[in-house]
């Protein structure tokens, strides 16, 4: 009986590894006649454009298929079982090929329009499917990792990070529309495929026992990245989703760690990026001076945190949504303010609906951010220069979140959202408390606000509104912490990243992004109220059976908590 | 015990000094003038029948109210009504209904308990200077000789919602007296528990008492507060009816009164009862033979 079943599921995971290679094999024919369909994917013996994610798709099946069959050197790759990972897989390299096969059909008008290949691998991505759907489940605890060398785990680490990087990289680079949907379909089946084959969940581990590494490999595959570029069209949208990230790691202090629902945030960018573009030196500043960059810097944040002192002292003495409408009311408030401040109707300080132009580029000792440079014989185009600056800037949000979130201050902070009547009886002054992480999220964002000011070269009105297309904007920054992961570092930096993406790369759903979003946010709560990165508390908040917080080395504790779960 | 309390009363000071506490909503007086002292070592008992204003006194004591009338004074100082600045004094409660930050794990809700005994700041915590890492690491380990102290130290990473019920009282315990309280006031800490439980928590609070700390308990259990407390208040609709040793409180015609109600005109005499009773086992002999003893007691 069981020599059967076992048998049976051998055959069925042959099965499954025979489609991944058929899926690999169909990308090397051609899909289409013409090559009007973007990424040419007419030629024989070399896949392009879309084909390249299917290949990929259909290489981790057969990886994970060798894997579940017990090949030795690639068990490591399921620690908690092969069978969710080779589904998600083959649903993955499925909706992919799909997707691309139907699009062609659509564009180019009719099914005539594919060869034979498009249909053969139609039909190859099917095969893993119905043989992963058909095996049985085989989710497993996972056993403790094998010691490894130190130097080999770095190297994991290093290599995780490098691959992160590229994958990344090749997000941003998707010319085309249908490339990027593909892209996102791809990855975030295997990545939720690696999620469930208990991958990431190890290199958890592995970062957390080497975390310096760790944060600085991540930040140098960070800083790496415009070496990857030859022009600046996709820096610039890499800049953009540094600051829309960076934005939403300040706002992620207020309403991730203090609980502090906040939702005008995207005024204090406002506020620090007309700081800084009206000490810039521009001619269309009617303050004729010019600050001297880390002058400006430092005027943007304190301008910034004068206006949330401002608009935190009065509010948080009250306790429930008064802030939530307050904040509602202050970001329109500031947008409508700039925007009349013209000279017509108020003073004239910010020229009103036609911003504050022509705000000059950046200039450290000589070196001109305008320019491009030649670093280590790689040519880096101007935008590379703000990048880089943006990414310093982000490092330092990173490193005010992390300290000040694991220490008293931050721990009075978690306090306060959880239960503010017990946390003052514990003797924090909850007024005080909120003031500080409303004032430090404010200052924050008025620090990214000064290098957005001269990224764009020019500050309008329309740039911080509570929400529009384009990010960030209070609702989008308020999306990326939720849909990323509250009171988490990368949560709103995946969120972020994302809600840039999408809108930059589908233009065709310019008109539909925000019922789209909305939409992502119902699933979202309904299947993942914790966000993508759960922190360890939202994960066990919201998914009581999860034992995550149990150390694993500690006998009889699990049971205990289970108890008190039920 | 009553000796003790007698002969060594003259080196005791007086922790908690309230006098002519009343607290009014609108038009409904929930405590109405009370008196109470707490002196240092002591385990002072608070009763009463639910709605008596126990808890109203105590969020009184606390500043979770300001009191309309009257005035709360710690250690000689008067307190001032802001529930932060009376813990920062040395007083420390717990809650009636658990309010425990139940998605923060067992330490680091004693963590936040040494908030007022810690000064670290923002600055400091984004420096991370030595002062910093040696407090933290003091914090650290005062939190860890607490959860000792009642017992959860292996708990100490788990997150405080996935703890038993009789644990989370305890933590709650041990989170109050992370702000080294002179005063430490317990609200129902054995509402739930069973007989076992609450025996531990007895034993809990005598060590608790042992510290020099006094403790101000309000409880149902009647064999638990006459056990542990050295002098008992009845507090009845707002008003304290009496104060003293155990006996003199359960020997007190008005708190019996207070508790099962005073005998109307022409009450059921004990014959009458004894008739009713009778009948009522016949009956139930009758249908059902097992369990109307039970019933009838």
């Amino acid at each position: 009986m069981t020599d059967t079943a076992s048998s049976r599921t051998t055959q069925l995971r042959v099965l499954a590894l025979a489609g991944g290679i058929a899926t690999v094999a169909s990308t090397f024919l051609s899909w289409t006649y013409t090559a009007e369909f973007p990424g040419d994917l007419t030629v024989y013996g070399y896949p392009g454009g879309l084909q390249v994610l299917t290949l990929t798709a259909g290489l981790l099946i057969a990886l994970f298929a060798l894997s579940a069959l017990g090949v030795k050197g690639l068990r490591w790759l399921t620690p908690t079982g092969s069978t969710k990972a080779l589904q998600l897989f083959a649903l993955g390299a499925l909706a992919t090929t799909w997707f691309t096969v139907i699009a062609i059909a659509v564009e180019l008008g009719g099914v005539v329009n594919l060869e034979p290949g498009g249909f053969v691998a139609a039909v190859a991505t099917v095969i893993p499917v119905v043989a992963a759907f058909l095996l049985p489940d085989d989710t497993r605890k996972a056993t403790r990792p094998k010691e490894l060398p130190s130097w080999a785990e770095i190297l994991i680490i290093v290599a995780a990070f490098a691959i992160g990087l590229f994958v990344f990289t090749y997000g941003i680079d998707t010319e085309y529309a249908e490339l990027f949907t593909g892209y996102l379909l791809t990855v975030g089946f295997a990545a939720t495929a690696l999620f469930r084959a208990g991958l990431i969940a190890r290199l958890n581990g592995l970062t957390t026992k080497y975390r310096m590494i760790a944060v600085s490999a991540a930040f140098v595959a960070a800083a790496a990245f415009p070496f990857t570029q030859n022009t600046d069209q996709f820096t610039l949208i890499a800049v953009n989703i540094l600051i829309f990230a960076t934005v939403a790691l300040g706002l992620n202090i207020v309403v991730g760690l203090a609980g502090l629902l906040d939702l005008g945030y995207v005024a204090f960018l406002g506020v620090g990026a007309y700081t800084a573009a009206l000490v810039s030196g521009t001619t269309a500043s009617v303050f004729d001076v010019h600050f001297p960059f880390w002058a400006a810097v430092l005027t943007g944040a304190v301008v910034s945190l004068i206006f949330g002192v401002l608009i935190g002292a009065p509010t948080l003495r009250l306790r429930g949504d008064y802030l939530a409408i307050v904040t509602l009311g202050f970001g329109e408030i500031f947008r409508i303010a700039v925007g009349n401040l013209d000279g017509v109707s108020g003073p004239r300080i910010t020229n009103g609906p036609n911003g504050v132009p022509n705000i000059p580029d950046l200039n450290f000792f000589g070196y001109n951010f305008g320019e491009s440079h030649t670093v280590l014989g790689f040519e880096l185009g101007s935008y590379a220069n703000y990048y880089l600056l943006m990414l310093l800037a982000m490092i330092l949000v990173v490193i005010v979140f992390s300290r000040a979130g694991n220490s008293r201050i931050g721990r009075a902070w978690v306090a306060i959202r959880e239960d503010e009547t017990a946390a003052t009886a514990m003797g924090i002054n909850g007024f005080r408390v909120k003031l500080i992480a409303f004032a430090l999220g404010a200052t924050l964002a008025g620090l990214a606000g000064t290098v957005q000011a001269h990224v764009q070269h020019t500050v309008v009105p329309e740039m911080y509104v509570f929400a529009g297309p384009v990010p960030p904007n209070s609702a989008f920054l308020l999306a990326a912490v939720i849909l990323g992961g509250m009171g988490t570092i990368s949560g709103p930096l995946i969120g972020a990243s994302l809600l840039y993406l999408i809108p930059a790369k589908l233009q065709f759903l310019q008109d539909y992004q925000l019922l789209g979003f909305g939409i992502a946010l119902i699933l979202l709560m309904r299947f993942r109220p914790e966000g993508l990165i759960a922190n360890r508390r939202a994960q066990l908040e919201f998914h009581e059976t999860d034992q995550l917080d149990v150390p694993d080395d500690k006998p009889g504790a699990g049971v205990s908590t289970a108890k008190a779960g039920a | 015990m009553n000796d003790m309390t007698t002969t060594t009363t003259s080196t005791r000071t007086t922790v908690l000094d309230a006098t002519g506490v009343t607290m009014r909503f609108g038009g409904l007086t929930a405590v109405r003038s009370v008196d109470l002292q707490v002196s240092s070592g002591e385990i002072v008992g608070l009763i009463g029948p639910n709605g008596a204003g126990k808890t109203t006194f105590f969020n009184c004591l606390t500043g979770l109210y300001v009191p309309t009338e009257g005035r709360v004074s710690y250690k000689g100082t008067v307190l001032p009504p802001k529930p932060h600045l009376v813990t920062q004094a040395g007083i420390a409660r717990t809650f009636q209904n658990i309010r425990l930050f139940s998605n923060m794990t067992v330490l680091e809700n004693v963590l936040v308990g040494r908030h007022t005994r810690t000064k670290e700041g923002l600055w400091s915590a984004l420096l991370r200077g030595p002062g910093f890492k040696k407090a933290e690491a003091a914090s650290h380990e005062r939190a860890m000789e607490l959860l000792e102290f009642i017992g959860l130290q292996h708990k100490a990473d788990h997150l405080a919602r996935n703890l038993p019920y009789g644990e989370q009282r305890k933590l709650e315990i041990a989170r109050a007296l992370a702000s080294e309280p002179g005063l430490l006031l317990l609200d129902e800490p054995t509402a739930g528990m069973n007989p076992q439980e609450t025996r531990v928590t007895e034993d809990l609070v005598f060590a608790i008492r042992d510290q020099g700390i006094a403790v101000l308990v309000i409880e149902h259990d009647m064999r638990f507060i006459f056990n542990l407390s050295d002098r008992v208040a009845c507090l009845v609709q707002g008003e304290k009816l009496v104060e003293g040793t155990a006996e003199v409180v359960q020997g007190d015609e008005r708190v019996i009164a207070a508790y099962l109600g005073t005998p109307f005109e022409g009450a059921p005499g004990a014959e009458e009862v004894a008739e009713v009773e009778a009948a009522e086992a016949d009956a139930h002999s009758d249908t059902s033979t097992t369990g109307s003893e039970g019933d009838a007691k």
